[in-house]
């Protein structure tokens, strides 16, 4: 039988004695080896210091050499209730990314405070950090109570302190306990010095915190990590894999991928040593073959028809900002959720929070190093997430600038975009679909690439026309089943000169059109589209519209700047400014064409 | 689910998120009983396939037993074998004698580095067995290590995905931000990323999973009827065996429940300097 096992993060102000504490917690448990602790004693020793336990942990050089938490340390140990992993997390600012990283792996925490020095700054940022990585529960140790001669009324008027700060954050510690770290009071036994105190140690209190169960019974959540198939010794499986973050699944089950809308049903449940599983559950890292061979990719939610995630390209969070640069408006930033990843920009900052003083500005329209934000941020394609509040792994995020990680947070809402009514069309349409005993994935299987829309935008003479040409031409002579959608021929056919409203005849207009480009997909086709109707606004519109099938939306702007070609923006893939070289520009199509995977199935095959 | 299925989830993510990003991937086979479980993972991972090579440094020194295993194992898992050597070193006669930070430094760290960079030949191993130098020179960019957080202080504040710079070095001092399983995926070229699966394993736990899922480990961890074993495998003339009658993996675990001596003390290596696994690893050792 195997034993309970349970991440817990110390978290605290610097100076405050986190590292102390568990190294002492470590000694006391028996989890550290005398030969350990007699290498502490020697290196102490050679410095001219008294025995640290923080040494223990701190086992880095500049650690040591410092007297300070950098890093947070994994150690390891038992009490008789479980097993743990004790994450010692940083108390100094400078390090809260260290913090942060050490507190997002833990499933309760431990915060110390100072008797002698108090309430401080990072006792308050830190709270406020635990609750938004989702970790609700705390215990409180008030360390170094020797320090005020185990004075109980100290103790109760720090204790009244941070319980009001926590109040309002919305954490209720379980117990606030007075302690000496150093002496190892009351951390596993009793303090003889304060014979008034009844409540835990602090080693009750950890034992105390209840180990959660996956989240089975949420509504199923797979966000896919990858599509394998893997040829050598004969395999010719497709692998669907990822893991199951929430909810459950069988084989037989319908499943849609969002935010692509892909359906499909789950025909066996892969794996290399079990064979015959046909159940898998929250937690589990599985695989999944589908009846339908469908383009499926990386990003994308596996979920059941009646309980979908909701997708849109405008999210309210909640972030930490923990970049030397601020976060400003006119920057691109990644969003990486769960497994997807795409471009984001901060659209609407609703209020900047001093995450020390829960001070709110409401005024300031960037977000500094170490603030707490409430913000919209705006997506360049639409990802499938929840609230926060209702599926922890699939409502929070990162925020990567250039090659880093700079910021992270919780989702508060999925706002209603321009797209909304648009995505649920497609939806219906997805669902009530006829379809044929020829699918349009037997269609990209048998002619070996993918269906999809590259659409072409921009004013008229601009020169578009003409590379759209070429470039079917370019698709055709690749052996690719191709077809150039010209807007003027849409007009004279399917619109056959309608008149009426203006604005609802435009929104008619891109509409049909976008039905028109989805029968071609449909029927397997790269469609290359050129029309004047359809402005950088529409090319979100026609992306749902043609889902799942993708798209790629080219813009053709001579005032763009000098030479090509410019990087996406968040309505189009590429930028041309100059066309005059078709050739050239031809090649850069093809290029990107290759990049997004239409030229094959897509799958990560070795 | 338990513990080990727990483990064995969040190692099988870490493995297919590697996969994902890295181009130019390898996982490092020291042949121990750590990278054997990762090697085992990895199969779970890939549903029977390992899609990257395994890269082993020779020192010449190991084991005469562990050789021969490493090329039994990759032969009849379908392995594909990379083998890397500080040739030159080797002929200049270094051994341990010459100290023994200085013999990692040389045979280990500063093979691995060249050996990853591919500045020096790797050697790969064909269908008949036998290696011949692999045309392949690129560098990895990606490289899989199975260094566990219990197994001294510098690993324990290991991430995930922990960046190395263009020289090799680990900043320690300023290592990114890991939150969740959102790892550090994006790299500027010329550095590459050491991902780390095992990093929450504990040693017992992995010989619980050894026993679970039954993994051929090499049998020097088992007494064999001297009345000693191995605990930590490395190189002939610096690892010691010890005192020690497990004959049975189960035996092992029922060991290591009650020992009161960390896993490395037959490491001198380790030994040299409080620092000195820091030292080799922020230099590159694994």
């Amino acid at each position: 039988m195997q034993r309970e096992q349970m991440n817990i993060v110390i978290v605290g102000h610097v100076d405050h004695g986190t590292s102390t504490l568990v190294g002492r917690l470590l000694s006391d448990t028996g989890a550290i080896f005398p030969s350990q602790v007699e290498k502490v004693r020697g290196i102490c020793l050679r410095q001219g210091k008294e025995f640290e336990w923080a040494f223990l942990l701190d086992a880095l050089e500049a650690e040591q050499d410092q007297g300070i938490t950098i890093d947070s340390a994994r150690c390891f140990f038992k009490s008789e209730r479980r097993d743990y992993i004790i994450i010692d997390a940083p108390g100094h600012k400078e390090f809260l990314k260290n913090m942060v990283s050490g507190a997002a792996r833990a499933e309760a925490a431990v915060l110390l405070i100072d008797a002698h020095e108090g309430v401080r700054e990072n006792s308050r940022r830190h709270g406020l950090l635990l609750s938004l990585l989702g970790i609700g529960q705390v215990v409180v140790a008030v360390n170094k109570m020797d320090l005020v001669g185990w004075d109980e009324a100290h103790f109760r008027a720090i204790e009244a302190e941070y319980r009001a700060f926590l109040a309002e954050i919305g954490v209720v510690p379980r117990h606030v306990v007075p302690i000496a770290a150093r002496d190892g009071a009351n951390l596993t036994t009793r303090a003889p010095e304060a014979p008034w105190w009844d409540g835990p140690t602090v080693l009750e209190a950890v034992d105390g915190f209840q180990k959660e169960a996956p989240p089975t019974d949420k509504p199923l959540r797979m966000p896919v990590q990858d599509v394998y198939r893997f040829n050598a010794q004969g395999d010719r499986r497709r692998i669907v894999a990822g893991r199951v973050e929430t909810g459950r699944l069988r084989v037989g089950d319908r499943v849609v991928f969002a935010p692509s809308g892909k359906t499909s049903t789950i025909a066996s449940l892969e794996s290399f040593t079990n064979t015959g599983t046909t159940e898998a559950a929250a937690g589990e890292s599985i695989g999944v073959t589908l009846t339908e061979q469908i383009y499926v990719r990386r990003g994308d939610v596996m979920c059941h028809m009646d309980s979908r995630p909701k997708d849109s390209t405008l999210v309210r969070v909640t972030l930490f900002w923990l970049g030397r640069q601020p976060m400003e408006p006119s920057k691109r930033y990644k969003l990486k959720l769960g497994t997807a990843a795409v471009e984001a920009v901060l659209h609407e900052v609703r209020s900047v929070l001093d995450a020390s003083t829960l001070e709110t500005d409401s005024q300031k329209a960037h977000i500094d190093r170490f603030d707490v934000a409430e913000v919209v941020l705006r997506l360049r394609s639409p990802i499938a997430a929840d609230r926060n509040q209702d599926s922890a792994p699939t409502g929070r995020f990162v925020i990567v600038d250039g090659y880093d990680t700079t910021g992270g947070g919780i989702v508060r809402e999925m706002l209603e975009d321009a797209q909304a009514g648009l995505r649920d069309a497609m939806y219906r349409r997805q669902f009530e679909w006829h379809k044929g005993h020829v699918l349009m994935s037997d269609r990209e299987a048998r002619q070996g690439h993918r269906a999809g829309v590259v659409l072409f935008s921009g004013g008229a003479g601009t020169g578009k026309a003409l590379l759209a040409r070429h470039l079917e031409k370019a698709l055709y002579d690749r052996g690719l089943n191709t077809y150039l959608l010209d807007g003027n021929n849409v007009l004279l056919g399917v619109d056959h000169g309608e008149s009426g409203d203006h604005e609802a005849t435009r929104e008619q207009l891109i509409r049909r059109y976008g039905e028109v480009a989805n029968l071609m997909t449909d029927a397997g086709l790269v469609v290359v589209s050129t029309t004047n109707t359809i402005g950088l606004a529409d090319h979100q519109k026609i992306a749902t519209l043609v889902a799942p099938a993708e798209l790629v939306a080219v813009h053709v702007d001579p005032t763009a700047g000098s030479g090509p070609p410019q990087g996406p923006t968040l309505s189009s893939d590429l930028v041309l400014s100059d066309v005059s070289d078709v050739g050239a520009c031809t090649a850069r199509l093809m290029a990107l064409l290759d990049e997004r995977g239409f030229f094959h199935m897509g799958d990560h095959a070795s | 689910m338990d513990h080990l299925d727990r483990l064995e989830s969040q190692s099988i993510y870490i493995l297919r998120e590697a996969y994902h990003h890295f181009k130019s991937l390898c996982m490092l086979w020291s042949i121990g009983k750590d990278s054997t479980v990762m090697l085992w993972l990895a199969r779970k991972a890939f549903f029977g396939h390992v899609p990257f090579p395994l890269v082993h440094i020779d020192t010449s020194f190991k084991i005469p037993k562990m050789i021969a295993y490493r090329d039994k194992l990759a032969h009849e898992w379908g392995l594909t074998m990379v083998v890397g050597q500080n040739t030159q070193a080797l002929g200049e006669g270094m051994n341990h004698t010459k100290g023994r930070l200085i013999c990692c430094g040389a045979l280990k760290t500063e093979a691995l580095r060249n050996t990853l960079s591919g500045a020096w030949p790797r050697w790969r191993m064909n269908a008949e067995g036998r290696y011949e130098e692999d045309t392949n020179r690129e560098p990895y960019t990606g490289v899989i290590v199975g260094a566990r957080a219990d197994e001294e202080g510098s690993r324990s504040k290991e991430r995930y995905f922990s960046p190395r710079d263009k020289n090799n070095d680990w900043d320690v001092a300023d290592q990114p931000p890991e939150l969740w399983t959102q790892f550090k995926t994006d790299f500027a070229p010329g550095t590459h990323i050491r991902v780390h699966p095992l990093l929450d394993w504990t040693e017992v736990n992995l010989w619980q999973y050894i026993e679970r899922e039954q993994i051929p480990i090499i049998d020097l961890y088992y007494d064999q009827g001297s009345g000693r074993r191995y605990r930590s495998l490395g190189c002939e003339p610096c690892t010691a065996s010890i005192v020690s009658t497990s004959r049975t993996t189960d035996e092992v675990i029922a060991e290591l429940l009650t020992i009161k001596t960390p896993e490395r003390a037959g490491r001198a290596q380790d030994q040299e300097d409080p620092h000195a696994m820091e030292k080799l690893r922020r230099e590159g050792y694994m």
